[in-house]
């Protein structure tokens, strides 16, 4: 009985008592979902224009952060800094174009996967042979992001809206649009989207693999560049950055690993569930909860829509 | 002829590797992680351990004549790296393990008796190593985890008393962090206090937004926390977010570290944590690091290093070792040592006030003397806080509930003998 009463009915009084404390929990789910939603958009691009899982992307995050941070500790005005962190994402990705894609086209996806974790470790290596393993602040503030926040008194309690939230959540929706349009209106996007269903047949119609590559690892840096900026404020720019960065893999499984309206649908429904689920239900499991809630969500959807939410249905014929 | 010269070659390679080993120095090996998420905190721990063995390599010419060799071994804060750290030192005659990880500590703990070779937990791993009938091969000085949760009830109760006091307890999910709270399990029904657990899973370190709202649903009056590398700063950060006032927020002395708070700054003033050394560089043995090592260039560390909570701390952790080692030199006349002669030396050092000012530590750690029995020694810790920029002691040192945490102590370690058939014990006078 006592079971039955922790699951159907404390939950929604505890709601209805303290309404701050559930809007509070929809706004900050709402906030990490999108953020969520961010870091599987950086998985996203590639996997769409290679057809495989990017083990580097939560690396690029801590790798974009931390130049971003050091440019800057260098007496780079704060939004030159930026510039220059896009101008060595271009390189990185033309870099890794032309000594890891290249030699691989065509050859099975498990040999893509492999080539991106033999990265991941590169750039950990590189990355802390040149910016060392202590932590830094993220320079938020120097690029103009507002701090503090605004309250909204409600039933004797508030909620309250952190201005970088809000900036965040905003950032990471016009990311997500403009991408969503990128590859959906323009030329380059149906190049990719051809590159990713078959490379050889993308290239017999003059599509150029190479510089399709280019592109998309670019824009994934860029990605992981606002995710860095970000993530960065809510803790700190450390290599523990990375960890986070494997939330995604959830968060893909829900909206599909080539979605882009996928990636942010699925960010919002891990983010804002977890959060609930936590407050509400975590006590009866001796919370932790949110450990486990995304991958559970997501073997469900394996089990059930293993495509995902908005994932392309591969029928393939024997 | 091919198998000869085969021969040959693992006959050379043999004799040059005893050869190395017997010519060798007194081997400290030290695990440490400089990589992966616990880094940031990892760095600073295995730099004050290392330059302060460097820096009586370089000002002493070693220890009794004999020079030190510090070898670091990368686990990645991760147990599996741990246990082939600890395989790979097997035959070199290791003096003594640093695991610097209770996770580490708990795989390789039931060995150490095997190969002969003492574990030094310096305010870590398993508490009831504290009883040294129990535990012969570690050690686990100047306090455990049991002592430390006990002092900082003990810091509650002289703030507001602990009678009727929620307290929510956040710790990240592991031995580590699950290892005080049969403290707070028995003693809450003792001193009529109620709490609650946040475990934070590792990969959910930078995430808190949940925990953090179910302490803002719970309400609790104090919150302490064991937490460990990114986990502490993000931690604060989501305190300071939810509005919980940082002055009724007590970290254990591994959450509230420089590298914690620093990148904070003045938005963590208020914020609290446990500690058992002082920061600061003013103390003769951190100068001398500066000026035999640091300036020199024989550091992985900035200048930043020294002074702070982590690395002095771990500057005082290789001290003890030290003085252990120099103690066993004096107890048995040998100046090559083994780990047998280590464990001996472990158990009967004197730090008091004099040897601590003859070396440099006075004020900056409390005194402690070896023992065969009480492998924990004093147990006291104090409480600083953060002004906004650095750390101020704000507390004397307070001593655990001595009785019962020693009989939690016992308690756990009788537990642990029971659960590992033929574990060896030893009887003190």
């Amino acid at each position: 009985m006592d079971l039955l009463t922790g699951i159907f009915i404390t939950p929604f009084a505890e709601m209805i008592g303290l309404p701050d404390l559930f809007f509070q929990a929809l706004w900050d789910g709402f906030v990490s979902g999108t953020l969520y939603g961010l870091i599987a958009l950086g998985f996203v691009l590639i996997f769409k224009a290679s057809g495989v899982f990017n083990f580097a992307q939560p690396i690029l995050v801590v790798l974009a952060a931390l130049a971003l941070i050091s440019f800057y500790k260098m007496g780079v005005p704060a939004w030159i800094s930026v510039v220059l962190v896009l101008i060595m994402f271009y390189a990185l990705a033309w870099l890794i174009e032309r000594l890891i894609l290249r030699k691989l086209v065509n050859t099975d996806g498990n040999i893509l996967f492999m080539s991106t974790v033999a990265l991941s470790f590169i750039i950990i290596g590189a990355a802390q042979w040149i910016f060392g393993g202590r932590p830094s602040s993220m320079i938020h503030k120097e690029l103009g992001f507002p701090v503090g926040s605004v309250e909204w008194p409600m039933f004797g309690g508030g909620v309250y809206f952190e201005l970088l939230d809000i900036s965040a959540a905003v950032v990471a929706v016009l990311l997500i649009v403009c991408l969503g349009l990128f590859f959906s209106r323009t030329k380059i996007g149906r190049g990719l989207r051809a590159v990713a269903d078959d490379h050889q047949a993308a290239l017999s119609v003059g599509i150029s693999l190479n510089q399709i590559w280019v592109i998309v690892w670019f824009v994934a840096g860029v990605v992981a560049l606002v995710t860095g900026i970000f993530w960065g404020a809510r803790s700190d720019v450390s290599f523990a950055l990375q960890i986070i960065g494997f939330k995604a893999l959830p968060v893909l499984i829900i909206g599909g690993f080539t979605s882009v309206p996928g990636a942010i649908v699925g960010g919002l429904m891990i983010g804002i569930g977890e959060k609930m689920f936590e407050i509400y239900w975590g006590p009866l499991l001796g919370s932790g909860v949110e450990g486990w809630f995304a991958y559970f969500i997501a073997l469900g959807f394996l089990l059930f829509k293993p495509q995902g939410l908005f994932g392309d249905k591969i029928i393939e014929r024997v | 002829m091919k198998k000869t010269i085969i021969s040959a070659f693992v006959a050379i390679s043999t004799l040059i590797t005893t050869v190395g080993m017997s010519f060798g120095d007194l081997l400290v090996p030290v695990m440490t992680y400089r990589v992966g998420p616990f880094a940031a905190n990892g760095t600073q721990n295995a730099n004050g351990f290392v330059d302060y063995l460097t820096m009586l390599n370089e000002r002493d010419g070693g220890i009794g004549g004999v020079k030190i060799k510090v070898e670091e071994c990368e686990t990645g804060y991760k147990a599996e790296k741990g246990v082939e750290c600890y395989e790979s030192y097997r035959g070199k005659n290791p003096l003594v393990h640093t695991p610097n990880s209770t996770g580490i500590t708990l795989q390789i703990l039931a060995k150490a008796p095997e190969d002969k070779t003492p574990i030094l937990t310096m305010g870590y791993g398993l508490s009831a190593a504290a009883k040294g009938e129990t535990f012969p091969w570690a050690f686990n000085y100047p306090t455990s985890y049991f002592s430390q949760m006990t002092s900082i009830l003990k810091y509650i109760d002289s703030q507001t008393g602990l009678k009727d006091q929620k307290i929510g307890f956040i710790f990240l999910e592991s031995g580590y962090g699950r290892e005080p709270i049969p403290v707070l399990e028995q003693l809450a029904p003792k001193f009529g206090f109620e709490y609650f657990l946040l475990p934070v899973a590792g990969k959910d370190a930078q995430n808190q937004s949940s925990h953090w709202l179910t302490v803002r649903k719970e309400k609790p009056d104090w919150m302490i926390m064991w937490g460990w590398g990114v986990m502490n700063p993000t931690a604060v950060k989501a305190a300071i977010k939810s509005r919980y006032p940082l002055d009724r927020f007590v970290g254990n002395w591994w959450s509230a570290g420089d590298v914690d708070l620093g990148p904070i700054g003045e938005a963590g003033k208020g914020y609290k944590g446990a500690t058992f050394n002082a920061t600061g560089t003013d103390f003769p043995a951190v100068q001398d690091v500066i000026k035999h090592v640091v300036s020199k260039g024989l550091t992985k560390t900035g200048s930043e290093g020294p002074g702070t909570v982590l690395y002095n701390r771990a500057m005082w952790n290789a001290a003890l070792i030290a003085e252990a080692i120099k103690t066993a030199q004096d107890i048995t006349g040998k100046k090559e040592i083994t780990g047998e002669d280590m464990r001996i030396g472990l158990e009967n050092f004197v730090l008091d006030e004099a040897r601590l000012k003859e070396l440099g530590f006075a004020g900056m750690v409390a005194p402690i003397v070896g023992s065969c029995k009480d492998h924990e020694g004093a147990g006291a810790a104090f409480i600083q806080q953060w002004d906004g920029s650095k750390w101020v002691k704000i507390t004397d040192a307070i001593d655990p509930m001595k009785d019962i945490a020693q009989e939690m102590l016992t308690k756990a370690a009788a537990q642990y003998a029971s659960n590992n058939a033929g574990w060896t014990t030893q009887t003190c006078n």
